[in-house]
């Protein structure tokens, strides 16, 4: 199968966890060309050979980017629409700040902000005006439920979180009328290394093959909004009506 | 500090537990100053895999493929990557592992670990006999490179050594040509334990797979259901789609007990008994039946269960079975999942690794306490006599002694060890 005949498919932050487990999925379902955008390309390597082995018919390219280099990110979407824009952007990079840290350092606060809510928002932003012109593409943004109230125990990586939701809903609205699919998943508590001190703390955990499969076939259908597991939208609507007044007792 | 348990849930203890995401991460997490332990999908039974109150290394996270060699089969993967996940990618590329347990829910660092067996021991041998190449992290910094040609002493070690030489990072896996997914499996009924000898002498050179489920309730003569299957050609077909199930929380008392055992063997054979004859199995329902049912290990209660498996040197197997199944008949205690297979003609490359020639006995029984342990004490004197050993990989309660006599090469496998690693069953048997 020759490389133009292959889906193309993007995903920012191709070494998360997340991002490897839905890339095992898509290349196992057909070979395609996949493009890893990461920090450090050492780390990548070994997660193309794995998604060779899995697909010696897919083509696996890294690349190593800035994420928090407007230009470099303006840069790169160009560079990887060259040839055609992709079908599946999957923006899935993010880091798990320590709140109580963001309190006392506005540094580490600030980096946390940008790393989880103007970085991502950066990349769609990118993608968003290539798909529009070419007039396909489903372009996915990975938020989180704690972007969905702002909440003492994490409130910066929700904030961070809460503006990729109003991102991703303003991409909607404008991009409604085009056949440009614009999808934004919200994972629960997921099993992986980013959040290994929650689970060190007995926070239940949904399996990460879990969320990567829901990712993907809401990917698929285009959904505009992925909870992943599905129990989280419902668990979520509750939160997001309770009253400040039983909000406010409640630690969590 | 989480609370962890073996997959016999006799009870859980707090562990320090760190994961790794890939095997550039792994060498920095580990450290001397600790005792730590790998831990993979936790399906030993009892302590093997626990480490009280230290430090777990979850190597899950290791699951990345790294290279497979299409013309001669060889698979270079991470020691996190599931039995399952390789099968699922390779069988329908032609390829498969040559040994898998009867849960495919393990690691491949767990499976090298235990030297675990399948039910083609006879004509493969165990998994270690697979195995080309492994890298050993030490908790030093040293990296070792072993194989059955490469630091052989180091893999004679690491084969069946519980974790205990060192971290498995990576490992080269010999996988081998099949025709596909199917099985052609047969089901025959026995009613005593000569029939069950006769009928796997029999078998031994013309089916790749045998296995028999035998009703330790049944006194005097000794029913049960032989099952033998080899691989079969039948063209791709899609694989069967059963849903799978899961035990969703702990009953207060365990299901398996005095009064359900009886009509569940006897009910079991005779369900079995009308299916015999030839069928076409996927391979997935032959060997691993109960991956299907998730958490099946809860049915036992809050106070879980033991496992206890045996292996007896072949001329006094037919002896040594009759006498542990006649001291259980007459114990009352009783095992649904109780089964019998004879080895092959060949030992464990490991030091510490189970299989060796004989036939092998394995038992869960809900654990009732001194009553259970009271039975364990008869069996080990049964199968001390014999010359045999018990399986590490089940074990919660073995004696020091016990152990001592199965494994002889105990003395040469212990400066193997790495200081830095220990488990709550190398405390126990080992000392350290």
């Amino acid at each position: 199968m020759s490389q133009s005949s292959l889906r193309k498919i993007v995903i920012v932050g191709g070494t998360s966890a997340m991002a490897q487990h839905c890339a095992r999925l898509w290349v196992q379902a057909a070979p395609a060309h996949l493009v890893l955008a990461v920090r450090n390309a050492a780390r990548a390597q070994t997660a193309a050979a794995d998604l060779k082995v899995r697909s010696p018919g897919s083509t696996i390219e890294v690349v190593e980017t800035d994420f928090l280099d407007s230009q470099g990110i303006a840069a790169f979407a160009e560079q990887v629409s060259r040839g055609g824009v992709p079908d599946i952007v999957l923006i899935a990079h993010g880091s798990l700040p320590d709140q109580a840290t963001c309190q006392t350092d506005l540094n580490e606060c600030r980096d946390a902000l940008e790393v989880n809510g103007v970085s991502p928002v950066l990349f769609a932003e990118a993608f968003a005006g290539k798909m529009q012109q070419a007039g396909r593409g489903t372009l996915a943004l990975i938020g989180s439920v704690a972007g969905d109230r702002g909440r003492k125990s994490n409130y910066a990586y929700g904030a961070a979180k809460g503006m990729v939701t109003r991102y991703a809903q303003g991409l909607q609205h404008r991009l409604a009328a085009s056949k440009v699919n614009i999808v934004l998943i919200k994972p629960g508590p997921t099993a992986t290394p980013m959040t290994a001190k929650l689970s060190s703390q007995g926070v239940a955990m949904a399996s990460v093959e879990e969320v990567a499969h829901s990712i993907v076939t809401g990917i698929d259908a285009g959904k505009p909004v992925i909870y992943a597991p599905a129990k989280w939208a419902v668990i979520m609507m509750i939160i997001r009506h309770l009253p400040r007044f039983v909000f406010n007792k409640m630690n969590i | 500090m989480v609370k962890v348990c073996a997959w016999g849930r006799l009870d859980a203890f707090d562990h320090d537990v760190r994961a790794p995401a890939d095997r550039l991460m792994l060498p920095a997490m580990l450290d001397a100053s600790s005792s730590g332990l790998a831990f993979g999908m936790g399906r030993s039974y009892g302590d093997s895999c626990l480490n009280p109150g230290g430090v777990l290394w979850k190597m899950t996270g290791l699951d990345r493929f790294i290279r497979f060699d299409d013309a001669t089969g060889l698979l270079h993967c991470e020691a996190g990557v599931l039995l399952r996940d390789i099968q699922r990618l390779f069988i329908p590329r032609g390829w498969a592992l040559a040994v898998v347990p009867g849960t495919q829910l393990v690691t491949v660092g767990g499976a090298i670990a235990n030297d675990i067996h399948g039910k083609n021991h006879h004509a493969l041998g165990s998994f270690g006999d697979h195995v080309r190449r492994l890298e050993l992290r030490r908790t030093d910094g040293q990296a070792i490179e072993c194989g059955p040609e490469l630091n052989a002493d180091w893999f004679a070690a690491t084969v069946g050594g519980m974790g205990l030489t060192g971290v498995i990072a990576t490992a080269q896996l010999q996988l081998r040509r099949i025709p596909g997914a199917w099985l052609q499996t047969e089901t025959i009924p026995y009613a005593s334990l000569d029939e069950f000898f006769v009928l796997s002498d029999e078998s031994e050179a013309d089916w790749e797979h045998t296995v028999s489920w035998i009703d330790c309730l049944s006194k005097g003569s000794h029913r049960g259901l032989f099952m033998r299957a080899n691989s079969v050609d039948i063209g791709a077909q899609p694989a069967p789609v059963g849903g799978s199930k899961s035990m969703p929380f702990t009953p207060p008392v365990s299901l398996v007990n005095g009064l359900s055992l009886k009509p569940f063997n006897a009910a079991y054979f005779n369900l079995n008994k009308r299916k015999t004859g030839l069928r076409t199995q996927h391979y997935e329902a032959f060997f691993h039946p109960l991956d299907n049912l998730h958490h099946w290990n809860r049915m036992y209660g809050p106070k879980g269960f033991y496992q206890y498996q045996s292996v007896v040197p072949p001329g006094v197997a037919r002896d040594a079975t009759g006498a542990m199944l006649e001291a259980i008949a007459e114990s009352g205690e009783g095992s649904f999942l109780a089964v019998l297979k004879t080895f092959g003609n060949r030992r464990s490359i490991g030091m510490l690794g189970f299989p060796e020639p004989g036939a092998t006995l394995a038992l869960d029984f809900p654990n009732r306490g001194d009553r259970t342990l009271s039975l364990f004490k008869r069996l080990d004197a049964i199968v001390c006599e014999a010359g045999g050993r018990i399986y590490p990989a089940k074990d919660a309660r073995m004696p020091r002694a016990v152990f001592e006599s199965g494994y002889p090469r105990l003395p040469e496998f212990l400066p193997f060890r790495d200081p830095g690693i220990s488990s709550a069953m190398s405390r126990r048997l080992m000392g350290s």
